[in-house]
């Protein structure tokens, strides 16, 4: 199968774990977002909001290539 | 305030007759023309209920007094400490254990003491929350933990009037807008019976001046607009911003409130333009 590629941006305490090339992170085509995360070792668990090219959606949401993947953590400061 | 003590009224009473009569108090002729007299007499009538006056609540409180809000309810529980003068308006070394809402009533007496000004020194609780609402517009989410907001969520959804939601870390965080009918707090957090946590990323990334200065400024933005009905609000839709990298970008939560077009004119909104008591 051809590889694909996904932008992901993680946010706040997530960011540190960001893979380098973030512009072009290789997927299987298909693979779903929580497979995904664990692929890279980011804890599904701390995986609050996902977006796919600007809208909500889950971590069952399965990846095609050229998406926006945006991952972003509980945030509650004030 | 000198016709208001006359009068026996407040000084925001004037300034509303003063705009009627198309006269402009000094303070909002910078406010021109973004702002009109109509929108100017309206922000005047307005009822804001602030909960938290820490780093979001304190910029928040000063914003819209500034730019005209006539009558907030303060609501906060804590009392100042030193770990809060790295972002927190209303805090200064003078202010150390001074309740929050006495530090916030002070400035904004010295920024206009023709407000009209209730505060509550307490922390919101599903108990106490539907009376804070009082008969405000408008509630503003400035809190620090998730349970609180949706305490206030139901609160705010209870007296039927839009809640504008903040949440900071580091210098990251989101700005929403809920009306009564939406899903709400549940599109960002997950249901509330499902909650293992308390509070967020802050812990590990603490909250930073010009994060939560920035998040406060769109959240005041928001509650202007809409209170102002100016439409293309936040309803159904997150603001994020990322100042690690400049990321600005508004997403569209699902649900199946989200296909609705974002529109600030909810009939709540207009049937709660009823005065401050």
């Amino acid at each position: 199968m051809t590889p694909a590629h996904v932008r992901l941006k993680l946010f706040a305490s997530l960011a540190p774990l960001s893979p380098e090339n973030v512009d072009r992170v290789v997927i299987s085509p298909g693979v779903s977002v929580k497979a995904l995360l664990a692929h890279l070792d980011i804890p599904v668990a701390k995986a609050h909001l996902v977006f796919i090219n600007g809208v909500k959606r889950s971590l069952d949401t399965r990846l095609n290539g050229g998406e926006r993947v945006g991952i972003f953590p509980p945030v509650a400061g004030g | 305030m000198r016709l208001a003590d006359e009068a026996g009224v407040t000084g925001r009473v004037v300034e509303v007759a003063a705009l009627r009569q198309h006269v402009l108090p000094d303070r909002y002729i910078r406010n021109l023309k973004t702002l009109s007299e109509a929108d100017q007499i309206r922000l005047l009538e307005s009822a804001v209920c602030i909960v938290g006056q820490g780093g979001l609540g304190g910029l928040v409180t000063e914003t819209l007094a500034r730019i005209g809000i006539g009558r907030f309810h303060l609501v906060d529980g804590d009392r100042f400490e030193a770990h809060n003068l790295n972002r927190q308006l209303f805090s200064s070394i003078d202010h150390i254990g001074m309740p929050k809402t006495e530090a916030a009533v002070m400035r904004l007496k010295t920024i206009n003491p023709g407000l009209e000004v209730m505060a509550t020194a307490a922390y919101l609780t599903p108990d106490n929350a539907d009376a804070l609402m009082g008969s405000c517009n408008l509630v503003v989410d400035c809190l620090d933990n998730i349970r609180s907001r949706f305490a206030l969520e139901a609160a705010a959804k209870g007296a039927g009037i839009p809640m504008v939601s903040a949440a900071v870390a580091g210098i990251s965080g989101h700005v929403t807008t809920i009306f009564p009918e939406d899903e709400g707090l549940e599109t960002i957090y997950g249901p509330e019976d499902q909650l293992t946590i308390a509070r967020g990323s802050e812990t590990r990334l603490g909250c930073l001046a010009p994060g939560v200065n920035l998040i406060a400024s769109l959240e005041s933005a928001e509650v202007i607009k809409v209170l102002l009905e100016r439409g293309d609000t936040l309803q159904n839709r997150l603001l994020i911003v990322d100042l690690a990298d400049y990321t600005f970008e508004t997403l569209r939560l699902s649900g199946t409130t989200a296909a609705k077009k974002a529109s600030a004119t909810p009939q709540a909104t207009a049937k709660k333009q009823r005065h401050f008591s």
